[in-house]
């Protein structure tokens, strides 16, 4: 109880002062709107279910995009780990495409698959399959020697070595990378959303596009916070698990 | 001592080691680290080798394993070359070298789940019998970063044994156990190499350790290691370290290993 005293009290000063501002008519209304509106909007759109079914149609593209870029970008970063060969070609592919915000692909995205899902997903996928590339090969190629030799010693090859010796040790590594690549697929979806307008499904971006288009600038801000929110929710219950196990057996600080 | 081809006992040869020598190559120069290291090894014998700091003995152990490979020279285990690690040699490495992503019943199990033919519940109750042996069935469920420096190496020791691998390779197992802690593991160490027979190469500093476990005592010269001499023990087990025999065979090695301490002395010796 007492850990939560102090964060409830000063979102809760936060809002009253900026309520009390708003209402000595300190900005236009039009311009920056008080949280009591943005609380109205939020309950009308949550009662009506744009919000929910927005939250859904973003979501899912997140969470198809993240789920084919870790599917490639596991195996990818294997390879790189492994073979010289993929070291000096899709490695450097990787790097170079790494420093690429992914929202550039737009443009490119939209003249190959057009307004479609597969365009949004291309622009989520190209925004956390780098990440995960990178961090599974540093983490595989800082595996200490002597985990895969006493691993062997006990009958351990192939297939079984990969699976319950090296990608094991790298999970630490593997996990950043896949935290990173989640916080940048994240990021370049809700980019993509309100840069590109499709019919297939109106998420999180577009309803941001929207409210912009029409003034509703309560709208604007009550999107916003669900944004945060929704990022704030899926860090905490995917990864979060993970982390803790993590500390748990590495026995590494706990923040 | 002994000479080479004298043997105590008449069982096939299970490792021989021909003609192994292996300099390693740094930026800092290289190190002449093994030559020409010739030795047989039979079938449930129980031999330790004994030599200087950095004389090589993990790098034959390694070697034995296939986990590196011999400039020249050759491993065959069972009359077969050694071209690559395998459970038939399982290493109890001189760094416990326990995985941290499991608890110790997961380390203690590792090796048991790579053997066939066995259940679950009878694996599980085959680690929990060696992690009895070594006292630290309490602690099952504890992770490896919980565990003092010696309780790793029991639990390293368990995984080990767990599998009951034909060729145990061991090196230095005891290095930092408390003296008591180490006699109980003689004890259960001779023990289980009675019941359930394996050829077993133990790399010890302590000669008096070496004198007490091992049938054979084999002497290595300091870099590069060379095999300087062998002894044979033969008294009955189990052995007491404590017991005047013991000590008086490993004052016999001692006496015999003075001369081979340094590398110095080695070339004044000048073979
Ligand atoms: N991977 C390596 N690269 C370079 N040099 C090595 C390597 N492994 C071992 N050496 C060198 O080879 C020599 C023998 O090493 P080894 O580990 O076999 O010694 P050791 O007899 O086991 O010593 P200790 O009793 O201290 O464990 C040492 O001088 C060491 O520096
Ligand atoms: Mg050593």
């Amino acid at each position: 109880m007492k850990r939560w005293l102090p964060p409830i009290l000063f979102f809760a000063a936060l809002a009253g002062a900026w309520e009390w501002l708003v209402r000595q008519g300190v900005w236009p209304r039009a311009i920056v709107p008080a949280p009591s509106e943005v609380v109205r909007y939020l309950v009308t759109a949550v009662a009506d279910g744009t919000l929910l079914g927005a939250t859904g149609v973003t979501l899912r593209r997140l969470v198809l995009g993240y789920l084919i870029g870790f599917g490639f970008g596991l195996p990818a970063g294997v390879l790189i780990a492994r073979f010289r060969f993929f070291r000096h070609t899709l490695g450097l592919l990787a790097l170079g495409l790494q420093s690429l915000p992914s929202i550039c692909w737009a443009p490119l995205a939209l003249l190959w698959f057009g307004q479609t899902e597969t365009a949004m997903a291309f622009i989520v996928v190209m925004g956390c399959v780098w990440s995960i590339t990178l961090a599974t090969d540093a983490g595989v190629r800082h595996v200490p020697p002597i985990y895969r030799w006493a691993a062997m010693t006990m009958g351990s090859r192939g297939l079984h070595l990969w699976v319950h010796v090296i990608l094991p040790a790298a999970l630490p590594f593997i996990l950043s990378g896949m935290k990173q690549g989640w916080a940048f697929a994240w990021r370049s979806l809700m980019a993509a959303e309100i840069y590109v307008a499709i019919l297939t499904g109106f998420g999180l971006g577009h309803l941001l596009h929207y409210g912009r288009e029409l003034h509703a600038m309560d709208a604007v801000l009550g999107i916003m916070l669900v944004i945060i929110l929704v990022g704030l929710a899926t860090d905490k219950l995917l990864f979060a698990p993970l982390e803790r196990f993590i500390h748990m057996r590495w026995g590494t600080e706990r923040a | 001592m002994i000479g080479p081809g004298q043997t105590a006992v008449a069982a096939p040869v299970k490792l021989a080691i021909e003609g192994v020598s292996k300099t390693f190559h740094t930026r800092h120069g290289s190190v002449h680290a093994l030559e020409n290291v010739n030795l047989q090894i039979r079938e449930g014998e129980f031999v330790c080798v004994v030599g200087p700091s950095g004389c090589g003995k993990t790098t034959l152990l390694n070697i034995i394993a296939g986990l590196e490979t011999p400039d020249t020279g050759r491993v065959l285990a069972d009359g077969k070359p050694v071209t690559g690690a395998g459970s038939d040699r399982l290493v109890l490495f001189q760094e416990p070298a326990l995985f941290p992503w499991l608890d110790v019943m997961g380390n203690v199990l590792f090796g048991l789940k790579l053997k066939p033919n066995l259940t679950a519940k009878e694996r599980r109750e085959v680690a929990e019998f060696y992690l009895r042996l070594v006292g630290l069935e309490k602690f099952m469920h504890a992770n490896i970063h919980e565990l003092s420096g010696g309780m790793k190496q029991r639990v390293a020791l368990a995984r080990a044994l767990a599998p009951n691998p034909r060729v145990l390779l061991m090196d230095e197992p005891f290095g930092s156990l408390d003296a008591l802690t180490r006699e109980q593991l003689y004890g259960d160490l001779q023990a289980i190499w009675q019941k359930r027979p394996k050829t077993i190469v133990f790399v010890t500093h302590n000669v008096r350790e070496a004198a007490c476990l091992g049938d054979r005592v084999v002497l290595l010269s300091a870099r590069p290691g060379r095999v300087r001499g062998q002894f044979h023990i033969p008294l009955p087990r189990p052995r007491d370290i404590n017991s005047v025999e013991v000590a008086r065979h490993s004052a016999e090695i001692i006496h015999a290993l003075k001369p081979h301490l340094t590398p110095d002395t080695e070339a004044v010796a000048g073979e």
